[in-house]
């Protein structure tokens, strides 16, 4: 079945993706992908519209609100890594589509690699914002921007696994040109979570 | 899971043969003998679809127990049969169970069956994510209803309001299965969704533009868009719920500001579309059904489809109309009620669409037509009542009463359940090979009518009196004793209908062993998927059609004279395919769907118990993922070597004439001929 789709329609489909073609021209999973991520933006907008209404503490005494222990120099450094991942990622799927294999595993690598300092970053920043007194529990606002960014945070942890994955399989010679689009359906996943953590900074860490 | 389907992805899991299996656990079940092996394990939309359908027949079973429950407490004022402990229980579990275990899953049984019938494909787009849906779904409600045997049900209604819906207010952990449960169903939903959109979009068959398919697969598409949408909105809010209750974080914590608007805001974001996904499927049944038995095309097909749509849209719109007395201000309040009020319009197109089909039509009233005219007329009344709603001042009144509660019963039961009651007749033949038995199916459409009207029907009344939703009892003298027990008598009455629908059931197969298979086409409809035998072959259409108008089926049997009337042209045996083809390749079973979709509920008890539990359902779930997406999606022994996929348009110029010994021979004898006999035909149909 494969094989009479790839010749029969050379001409649609350069890449050669095992894929039927479809109706739409899209792959099944790239169209997947798309919708998941078109039904994460609720699940992302449900949580930020809790954070705004819960911004700050209700009383003063009911601990410190999240924008009086952020530190927006360190945060920005971090936020500035997770964008620099989604350029390595573009490299990754331009080196894949190239068939340059070498590069594949050097970018994957790479964006994994950002991903985890951004992580890595995130669990610091909690550490600190728990010893200056601002808990889980603490208060509304302390809940809203744990569960917030948590969520995000939980997002990158994900894609990282799945950078790690296709790395793997990479490096076993599992992922040859055709299936290039394994990689860029990774990569529109980690775009996106890079694109949330944007509205998330922007909306959590630097509008007053 | 992305990452799981495209193509063999490499390592070679399972097969006898094999040296290698990625994992060592689960080597692949390659046509697996046993037939629980073949259900437990299948990735075909055909049996997921009647799976899915039998467990919400199984749920509806429990739900309806509890609503019988409620009924026999409310015969008499100061009812003794349960506390009200018990009934804020059995009520929120009866609505839950109603909803998310029973309409739901029926309008994913209908979209996962007929769909890909539908549109000409041999199976949805990603096989595996659709048994893991339907697992999942199992998973979580099975998981629900066993809150029962851990210290009861969530007893805060199924809307569950922030802050009852707290630690403080409610100890136990009925809310917290309820809770996890519904994150359960709704991976199951949105995994469904995303499968089922994509299939939609990129699995038609030739010629099959979108403005050609049938509205059922219509209604499925926005259905599963408004699933899409509207699930993670309450999974984000359940999540919330969920913090609070297991973590102690503060969102509905009044007490440090939690703000319980925001629990019911999200959750009625997601209410609302909620409400007509759950009515959409049964809208589009209707819209097969009576256009078969009026013998007309169905009157504006594109006014059908683009009121669909516009319901899907505005469906977004109008939420807060579910909150007019949560003191959300005039100028929010008008604005809903005037939504509202325009929401009504698209329904209204539908319902004057569905008038106008049958206007002049040459009807014969089956058991499908019944129920389908019992859903034109049920939703009118329910509808009109919903309308109502958007006054608000009136709907002051009316919040909270059991005025809401015949409005809510005549949509879902009287719109969406009687429009899938007229579904399983209709297509009962193509599912199983025999008709369920008219007689015992007009009755069967009688008594439920009856009994719905006769429990549904006082309700109104009952509002306008002032009788409040979820009291446990009521004193007496206040005019509502009579009205109640006219409900319960109609519960009951109702319950007799369903019963007799099962009954209808066995005695239908039993008798059917002595009565020859319907064919193809027993009602001689309209669409595509009765051209093919009945029941449907696993590997759907041999050839893929090529699809060339609306209700392409009947204009292959029928013509119209300049004169508008119809002729037959082809006869059934003409223009429907044999079946029997051996050679054609379809995705393989699969262990890990079912693995990865019960480490959940695994999971879910862990949260709840201890934590450690979490690890092991965590192990699982990513073993299972791991498993999936080393799997290639199909067998390596799987390959039957296709001649005809989906792609080839050169076999699928629509019916050989030339055919018919090939197809007499296939659709009498109703077993797989041999190979030499596929070929055979394969040759005059790549020639037709």
């Amino acid at each position: 079945m494969a094989d009479a789709a790839v010749v029969d329609h050379d001409e649609v489909a350069p890449h050669a993706h095992i894929e039927h073609d479809t109706n739409t021209g899209i792959s099944n999973t790239k169209l997947a992908m798309w919708l998941f991520l078109a039904s994460e933006c609720l699940l992302f907008g449900g949580l930020i519209t809790t954070y705004l209404l819960y911004k700050t503490p209700l009383t003063i005494e009911q601990g410190p609100a999240p924008k009086q222990v952020y530190d927006i120099p360190f945060t920005s450094v971090s936020s500035f890594v997770l964008l620099m991942s989604s350029l390595t990622m573009v490299l990754a799927v331009a080196a894949i589509e190239r068939g340059d294999h070498h590069r594949v595993r050097t970018w994957l690598a790479g964006t994994a690699l950002l991903g985890s300092i951004f992580i890595a970053g995130q669990v610091y920043e909690f550490t600190v914002f728990k010893s200056e007194g601002m808990g889980y529990t603490t208060s509304r606002s302390s809940s809203a921007f744990y569960t917030l960014t948590g969520f995000h945070g939980v997002h990158v942890t994900v894609g990282i696994i799945m950078l790690i994955s296709v790395l793997l399989l990479s490096l076993r010679g599992k992922i040859p040109e055709h299936r290039s689009e394994t990689v860029e359906t990774v990569g529109l996943y980690w775009h996106f979570v890079d694109v949330v953590w944007i509205v998330i900074f922007a909306v959590v860490y630097l509008i007053p | 899971m992305a990452l799981a389907e495209p193509g063999p992805l490499a390592l070679p899991s399972g097969g006898p043969s094999d040296g290698f299996n990625p994992l060592g656990v689960l080597s692949r079940p390659v046509a697996p003998k046993a037939a629980w092996r073949k259900w437990l394990f299948t990735v075909d939309h055909k049996k997921i679809g009647i799976m899915y359908g039998a467990a919400a027949m199984f749920f509806f079973m429990i739900g309806g127990s509890e609503a019988l429950l409620i009924r026999a407490q409310l015969w008499a004022p100061r009812g003794k049969l349960l506390s009200a402990e018990l009934y804020n229980q059995v009520f929120t579990m009866h609505g839950t169970t109603m909803v998310f275990l029973v309409v739901m899953p029926i309008g994913a049984a209908f979209a996962n069956y007929l769909m890909p019938l539908q549109i000409g494909a041999r199976d949805v787009a990603f096989p595996r994510i659709n048994a893991f849906s339907f697992w999942c779904f199992l998973g979580g409600a099975l998981f629900l209803n066993s809150s029962w045997f851990f210290g009861g049900g969530a007893d805060g209604g199924w809307f569950m309001y922030a802050p009852n819906s707290g630690v403080l207010f409610s100890p136990g952990h009925g809310i917290d299965f309820w809770n996890l449960a519904l994150i359960i169903t709704g991976i199951a939903s949105l995994t469904g969704a995303v499968n089922l959109i994509v299939t939609v979009l990129n699995m038609r068959c030739p010629g099959m533009s979108l403005m050609r398919m049938p509205i059922f697969t219509w209604m499925t598409l926005v259905t599963q868009f408004l699933l899409l949408f509207a699930i993670p909105v309450l999974t984000a809010a359940q999540f919330l719920l969920m913090f609070d209750r297991l973590f102690r974080a503060n969102f509905f914590n009044v007490k440090l500001g939690g703000n319980p608007l925001l629990w019911e805001h999200l959750f009625w974001v997601f209410g609302h579309p909620e409400v007509y996904l759950m009515i959409l499927p049964a809208f589009g049944l209707v819209s097969e059904m009576l256009p078969v038995f009026s013998r007309k095309p169905i009157f504006g097909y594109p006014f059908i489809v683009f009121s669909g749509v516009a319901i899907g849209f505005m469906g977004w719109g109008v939420w807060a109309h579910h909150m007019f007395v949560s003191g959300i201000g005039p100028i929010s309040v008008t604005t809903f009620a005037l939504t509202t009020m325009f929401i009504a319009v698209p329904t209204g197109v539908k319902i004057l669409n569905w008038t106008a089909t049958m206007w002049g039509g040459k009807l014969t009233f089956t058991t499908p037509m019944l129920f389908s005219i019992g859903l034109v007329t049920m939703f009118t009344i329910g509808g009109l009542s919903g309308v109502t709603h958007s006054v608000a001042p009136a709907d002051t009144q009316q919040t909270d009463t059991y005025y809401i509660v015949a409005h809510f019963h005549y949509v879902l039961f009287g719109g969406a359940f009687l429009g899938f009651m007229g579904g399983l007749y209709f297509y009962w033949p193509k599912l199983f090979g025999h008709m369920l038995n008219e007689s015992l199916g007009k009755a069967n459409f009688w008594l439920m009518l009856l009994g719905f009207n006769l429990t549904f029907g006082p309700m109104h009344i009952l509002g306008l009196q002032g009788m409040s939703r979820r009291i446990y009892t009521y004193d007496a003298g206040y005019g509502f004793e009579i009205w109640n027990k006219i409900a319960t008598i109609g519960a009951f009455t109702l319950a007799s209908s369903v019963a007799l629908f099962l009954f209808n059931v066995f005695y239908s197969r039993v008798k059917a062993k002595n009565l020859p298979n319907p064919g193809p086409d027993p009602w001689d409809a309209r669409t595509i998927e009765w051209m093919i035998p009945s029941p449907v072959p696993e590997y759907n259409y041999d050839p893929v059609p090529t699809v060339t108008r609306v209700d392409d089926f009947w204009y292959r049997k029928y013509a119209e004279t300049p004169d508008h009337r119809l002729v037959r042209v082809h006869t059934l045996e003409e223009v429907a395919q044999p079946g029997g083809a051996t050679d054609v390749h379809l995705p393989s079973p699969s262990y890990w769907p079912i693995v990865a979709a019960f480490s959940l509920p695994i999971i879910a008890y862990g949260l709840i118990f201890t934590l450690w539990l979490c690890l092991v359902g965590g192990i699982i779930l990513v073993t299972a993922l791991f498993g999936w997406a080393l799997e290639p999606p199909d067998a390596p022994g799987g390959d039957h070597g296709d001649h005809q996929g989906p792609d080839d348009e050169s076999s699928a110029e629509g019916p050989a004439p030339d055919a018919d010994a090939d197809a007499d021979a296939g659709a009498t004898s109703d077993v797989a001929p041999d190979g030499a006999a596929t070929e055979d035909e394969r040759e005059v149909e790549t020639v037709g």
